[in-house]
């Protein structure tokens, strides 16, 4: 209590609050888009999420000690994670998109712990993290701060939701997905080959995820157990927004983020997670409550 | 049918190779003492566990060099039996039963970490085999009433209770009272950050000082902004901060991003996360407590002067030894000391031995208490000053001066 009055007396750490609350929230709506996608496309609750993440760090790292500027690693994760993620699904994925929703969960959840281990074993088990160089901005006489690198994984969330929303209306492929996700038979019917599709989605997914991790190895810090966090946040957030609604999306992400930041100050950051997962369930409840009432009126 | 048969196979080939070891050996020693060991090569704690490892064989390797274990009129050399736990506690007290019912194994180092300990303590305790252990440090593994359990590191409710003291004593330097300061802390939601919290918590109330930042983390943390911001608004005299690597790595990195002064910052596990390599001179001024420090002043005859230890750790294995690495080899040399005193192989003997130690080793000094604690070795307080670790607390050891205050982000670099 005493910490939610402090806010009022200070305002600026209110503001604090939300800025840190919304950039965090970008960089869990990026984690986030791809499993819209996987989940409304491929019908694929894609548990591996957080470790699509957590790679994609490790290849901005891997970027960085090669010399190249740590800005770099951003594309670069993403390059490498489409290849990854094509690869991941021409092995394993496509044996599990016309199953029920258990056995996809189950061999994302396998394939999440194997490359825990792999990257454990590539990688060692440092927390790790990544200097981009970038400084921070203040506002409201210090009492603000504003991490760049959050800035630009605010910036790229922006960016990439216009394009992914773009690709899906314009391009060939935006709309293959598209058919793809009303009616995969149909589509195969008229000619879509849905196989390159799932494997374009997958891929796609995984592509954004690295460039999201490559902002959080910036950002915060990485190891190879931590994709977890990252799974969990994406499937609230997809969960809280509904599959294939990509502004709900954001919006729900930033909403988590700014939830998570004033439940840890004024509740303790022991509540933080706590505080997050009970409003999913109220919002889980109220929208069941909101869907029977229509239900019932339309009787 | 097959399968048996195969191992069959494997048991005849392992049995063949044992009496091939052991022939070659029995030219210089007349046996061998085999320890047990449960360590975590894969899984979150691999990093930990390796250093626990290299500081078991680097010790191990030093002992039979320089002629093994005298036992009455003989002399053994000792080896490790290693198995991986994985990081989960389960299968660490699956390890400890297979030691001891399987393998044979009548005394056992510890694993890393606390929850691991307190996994395979039971197990020991029940078969009544000693275990030394070096890096479970949980306050809790020494309420339990465990009569074979040994740890020769300082427990966890002490590592930074030395900032608390660190601070009043440069409070009461400044004439000002020791009661007028403030705590602000950070620990994580485990049972190790959680002792840590309790020793600074009854330290603070011991000279009046008020808390007034105490936040959980969450384990599986990635982010500490909301705790740090309350850290801005209130401004603690001292903050600590203890939640593993990650916790330190992450309040290192988001002070500096966040330009959070404190006049004081102290964290553990600041050497397993490597601050000064990692963030440079975002790292200076931090206090780490640590268990050990290669600058100590404390030898014995087998590893030499820590600093000596240092050096040949490095040489081995191409890093320098974390207190990790020193204390799990102090564990052997106290199991060493252990046999020789007690003259005998018999592990209830071993273990009366073991509650009578008192032994100096380049880590400390080894004393245990009833409950099986060391209680002879203090926590050290380094600060990180110009990319250094320098120890700074307790005054006794210091080999400089604490640097202090901390001077605001603004004017730094």
């Amino acid at each position: 209590m005493e910490n939610l009055l402090l806010i009022f007396e200070a305002p600026a750490l209110g503001v604090q609050l939300v800025v840190e609350g919304i950039l965090l929230g970008a960089i869990f709506a990026l984690a986030a888009y791809g499993m819209a996608l996987v989940w409304g496309v491929m019908n694929i609750i894609n548990i591996v999420q957080g470790e699509w993440v957590i790679l994609g760090g490790f290849v901005a790292l891997g970027v960085s000690q090669a010399g190249a500027p740590e800005l770099l690693g951003i594309p670069a994760a993403a390059v490498v994670l489409f290849a990854i993620g094509w690869l991941c699904y021409r092995l394993v994925i496509f044996r599990i998109v016309d199953r029920d929703l258990f056995t996809s969960i189950l061999a994302t959840f396998g394939l999440s712990i194997l490359l825990q281990q792999l990257m454990n074993e590539l990688f060692g088990s440092d927390v790790r993290t990544l200097d981009p160089g970038l400084g921070t901005w203040f506002m409201m006489g210090g009492m603000v701060s504003i991490s760049q690198v959050k800035v630009l994984g605010f910036v790229l969330a922006g960016v990439i939701a216009v394009a992914l929303t773009l690709f899906m209306r314009n391009s060939r492929m935006g709309q293959a997905i598209r058919a793809t996700a009303q009616d995969a038979r149909a589509a195969r019917i008229l000619g879509i080959d849905t196989d390159r599709v799932y494997a374009f989605t997958y891929g796609l997914n995984a592509a954004i995820c690295g460039a999201a991790g490559a902002l959080v190895v910036m950002a915060f810090t990485i190891h190879p157990y931590q994709g977890l966090i990252y799974t969990v946040r994406s499937f609230t957030i997809v969960v809280v927004a509904g599959l294939g609604n990509l502004p709900g999306v954001i919006a729900s992400a930033f909403g988590l983020g700014v939830a998570e930041q004033f439940a840890g100050f004024t509740l303790g950051a022991e509540y933080q997670n706590a505080f997050v997962f009970l409003l999913l369930v109220a919002i889980l409840i109220s929208r069941n409550m909101l869907l029977q009432r229509q239900r019932k009126y339309l009787k | 049918m097959k399968s048996i048969k195969n191992l069959g196979l494997c048991l005849t080939s392992a049995a063949a190779l044992g009496m091939a070891a052991s022939a070659a050996s029995a030219a210089e020693f007349d046996g061998t003492i085999t320890l047990g060991a449960a360590v975590s090569l894969t899984g979150k704690y691999s990093t930990n566990g390796g250093h626990t490892k290299n500081g078991y064989d680097l010790a191990v390797e030093r002992v039979n060099s320089m002629g093994g274990v005298e036992v009455g009129d003989k002399t053994y050399r000792i080896e490790v039996k290693y198995y991986d736990d994985e990081s989960t506690p389960a299968r660490g007290a699956q390890l400890a039963e297979r030691l001891i019912k399987q393998d044979g194994v009548k005394y056992v180092l510890g694993p890393y970490s606390s929850g691991m300990t307190k996994a395979m303590a039971p197990v020991t305790e029940k078969y009544e085999v000693p275990m030394v252990e070096a890096n479970g440090a949980s306050r809790s593994l020494f309420t339990q009433g465990y009569e074979y359990l040994f740890a020769v590191l300082s427990t966890s409710e002490q590592y930074l209770a030395s900032a608390v003291d660190l601070r009043a004593e440069l409070a009461e330097k400044e004439g000002e009272k020791p009661s007028d300061m403030t705590v602000g802390g950070a620990f994580e939601n485990d049972p190790f950050s959680q002792d840590i919290r309790a020793g600074v918590l009854a330290d603070a109330e011991g000279y009046g000082m008020e808390m007034v930042i105490d936040d959980k983390l969450p384990p599986e943390i990635n982010d500490m902004s909301s705790t740090l911001i309350k850290a801005k608004a209130k401004n603690p005299d001292l903050f600590v901060v203890s939640g593993h690597s990650k916790g330190a790595a992450l309040a290192i990195r988001q002070m500096a991003d966040m330009q959070v002064n404190v006049p004081m910052l102290a964290m553990t596990h600041c050497d397993a996360a490597q601050i000064i390599q990692k963030f440079g001179s975002d790292a200076e001024y931090t206090l780490c407590a640590s268990q050990w420090a290669p600058s100590l002043s404390y030898s014995d005859d087998y590893l030499g002067k820590a600093s000596e230890f240092a050096a040949d750790f490095e040489a081995e294995y191409d890093y320098a030894p974390p207190y990790q690495a020193a204390e799990s080899a102090a564990a052997v040399l106290v199991y060493v000391d252990a046999f020789e005193r007690a003259g005998s192989l018999e592990p209830k003997a071993v273990r009366d031995a073991l509650a009578e130690t008192d032994l100096m080793t380049f880590y400390g000094p080894v004393r245990f208490d009833e409950t099986g604690k060391n209680v002879a070795k203090p926590m050290v307080l380094y600060q990180v000053q110009d990319g250094e670790y320098v120890v700074v607390a307790p005054t006794k050891w210091a080999a400089a001066d604490v640097r202090y205050p901390i001077p605001p982000w603004s004017e730094r670099k």
